[in-house]
């Protein structure tokens, strides 16, 4: 079996330039208070004063998720290849390899088998740390193989999503990913088998327009950005301001597009639910 | 010579026009001027030694012509990337409605998709290319201003993709072979778009046309714009006219991300990055085939871009419709399914 690196957003934080001052206390971008970084942290990373949830990488996430020690990594040796040469103001193959020392991992996915409340699960995970969790060749592959894994398992998918779309140095590739997972669901649909989709902060482009909308049951992250195009291309185009909570979780389950606002702390027993109400 | 909307590549090619121009011109003078009776004779004949004669302008024009299309054929066979995005937008290069109206004996238009509306952006409905039955399904950017407002400029909503399932559903029950013509810039980003389930619209339709029992056939006939360009290409078969352009994001948007800024330098070299032409995406092994278009684009001859697409879609669904359905759809699984690049390490 394929050893990944199971490091935490935590511990890959200090590479990361951020304009928040790296300490013991931060301030929330949702309250503007000083936060406690220890009790946020072990708050599910949601700050305590008025439930901002905060970004999380794949393997914090895993680790909120999966009983513990119960994750069983899957499609782990999978790398991409560069296979365009891509280069815009710097070669694709070099933020790769900077994108793969900050974070440990080979590329913005984790997927593997799991336990969620005793219940076992194939469990997926977008990584926003590796290239804003775009996808490209691997994580299309990751997802597909997962689906499949799935599929002929009867395994209940869990695929939580954070992406900022399509991997645009994979062009057209990229887009084909798109199709490709989305054909491997439609196998999972006809065998009857249950796909949870579970949308985090941010969810856009070519991962919402493939398989994170595709879930039998979606559940969505409070004030998650979830959407097609991001808000700043629709306002370009359409140049008037945005309403208020636009491309946010709540608007998005008033639009009928999400079926249930979960909080963090909530989504273990929510997705346990709702493998017992499908009975897988 | 033509007169229409030029691109700035074409520059030889009007020198030349404006050349060919001048010769038609004099000549025409000349013959005009043969035999004219009742110039006076008592005025001087103007010196003439050194002026072409009749016989010599035949022959320039004739070479001037060869050139012209010497240099057509040069130009069009050299385009950088970006010129090509170019050439797919040109203003009188062949719609999705031109297509359908030459491609198909009858078109019978059904508009609705019984949920929210009708798209302009995409037009559906059932026709008979030769004397095969159809559902053809086709992006439709618009012609005159108010068109080109109503159809957002190719840019579909919900509704039109959800339009063309219901009616590719329909193709399916029917046993009916479905025939795309891909032509946008993108799917529409709006409010509207955005809250009536844009993302869903489109993943539903890659999920269901995966497994629609019935052969399909898609053709990006001109842009092929991401998502947009997608939910209605999930085929057995996927065809590029020789000058369209299939991304992932469009040049601009691209350049805009990547290179912080969109302008003609940036958007030249985020199109050659991405790879977007024809012959790029065959490479990559995203499309089958690459459908020719006549000499110049297929703006400057529409019907003969016509009968290079017809025989191209004819030859596939003749191909398609004999192979047993469920191998078929299995097929088009593969198709999709080992696309991508990736590498593998062994399992440690």
């Amino acid at each position: 079996m394929t050893q990944v690196q199971t490091r935490t957003w935590t511990e890959v934080r200090p590479t990361r330039k951020s304009a928040i001052p790296e300490g013991l206390w931060l301030r929330c971008p949702g309250c503007a208070q000083m936060i406690y970084r220890k009790q946020m942290e072990t708050n599910l990373h949601v700050c305590p004063e008025c439930n901002h949830h905060y970004r999380i990488g794949a393997a914090e996430r895993i680790r909120q998720l999966a009983d513990p020690a119960s994750f069983q990594p899957l499609f782990g040796g999978l790398s991409s290849t560069d296979p365009l040469r891509f280069t815009d103001l710097k070669p694709y193959a070099e933020r790769l390899l900077a994108e793969q020392i900050k974070t440990g991992q080979t590329d913005a996915v984790l997927a593997g088998t799991a336990f969620v409340k005793g219940r076992s699960a194939l469990l997926c995970c977008l990584d926003l740390t590796f290239m804003m969790g775009s996808m490209g060749s691997v994580v299309g592959e990751t997802i597909t193989r997962s689906i499949e894994h799935a599929t002929a398992a009867g395994t209940p998918l869990v695929i939580v999503s954070c992406s900022g779309g399509a991997r645009m140095q994979e062009s057209g590739l990229s887009l084909m990913q798109m199709a490709k997972t989305s054909a491997a669901l439609a196998r999972l649909d006809d065998a009857g088998g249950l796909f949870i989709s579970v949308l985090t902060d941010p969810t856009t482009g070519g991962v919402t327009a493939s398989f994170a909308m595709l879930g039998d049951v979606i559940l969505a992250e409070p004030k998650a950005l979830i959407g097609f195009a991001g808000p700043r291309v629709i306002q370009q185009t359409i140049r008037q301001e945005l309403p208020e909570g636009f491309q946010r979780s709540e608007f998005l389950m008033q639009s009928g597009m999400v079926d249930r606002v979960v909080k963090r702390h909530d989504l273990r027993s929510e997705i346990a639910r709702i493998i017992d109400y499908a009975g897988k | 010579m033509a007169t229409f909307y030029q691109l700035d590549f074409e520059k030889p090619l009007r020198d030349i026009e404006h050349q060919i121009d001048a010769t038609e011109a004099r000549l025409k003078e000349l013959r005009s001027g043969e035999g004219t009776p009742g110039t006076p004779p008592f005025v001087d004949p103007p010196d003439v030694s050194g002026a072409p004669t009749a016989a010599q302008l035949t022959r320039d024009l004739e070479a001037l012509r060869e050139q012209h299309g010497r240099t057509l054929r040069d130009l069009y066979s050299h385009l950088s990337p970006w010129n090509v995005v170019r050439v797919a937008r040109h203003p009188d290069r062949p719609q999705g409605r031109d297509f359908i109206s030459a491609l198909c004996r009858e078109f019978c238009e059904l508009h609705g998709d019984r949920r929210f509306g009708d798209d302009p952006a995409i037009v559906t409905g059932f026709g008979r290319i030769d004397s095969i039955k159809c559902l053809v399904v086709a992006h439709q950017k618009g012609k005159k201003t108010s068109e080109k407002l109503a159809c957002h400029f190719g840019c579909a909503h919900p509704e039109g993709y959800r339009k063309a399932l219901k009616n590719m559903q329909l193709a399916e029950k029917f046993g009916v072979p479905i025939v795309t013509l891909v032509d946008t810039p993108g799917a529409y980003p709006g409010i509207g778009a955005e809250q009536r389930g844009q993302a869903e619209a489109i993943a539903v339709n890659l999920r269901e046309m995966s497994r629609l029992r019935t052969p399909i056939v898609s053709v990006v006939i001109g842009e092929g714009g991401s998502g947009g360009a997608l939910g209605i290409a999930v085929a057995d078969r996927v065809g590029m006219l020789a000058h369209a352009w299939y991304t992932v994001i469009s040049p601009e948007g691209c350049a805009a991300i990547l290179w912080k800024q969109a302008n003609e330098q940036t958007n030249t070299a985020a199109a050659r990055a991405l790879r977007l032409t024809a012959r790029d995406n065959l490479e990559l092994g995203i499309i089958d085939a690459v459908i020719p278009e006549p000499v110049g684009g297929a703006h400057r001859d529409p019907p003969a871009a016509v009968a290079l697409l017809r025989e191209w879609i004819v030859a596939q669904l003749g191909e398609l419709r004999s192979r047993p359905i469920d191998e078929l759809v299995a097929a088009r699984y593969e198709r999709f399914r080992r696309l991508g690049s990736f590498a593998e390490a062994e399992a440690v």
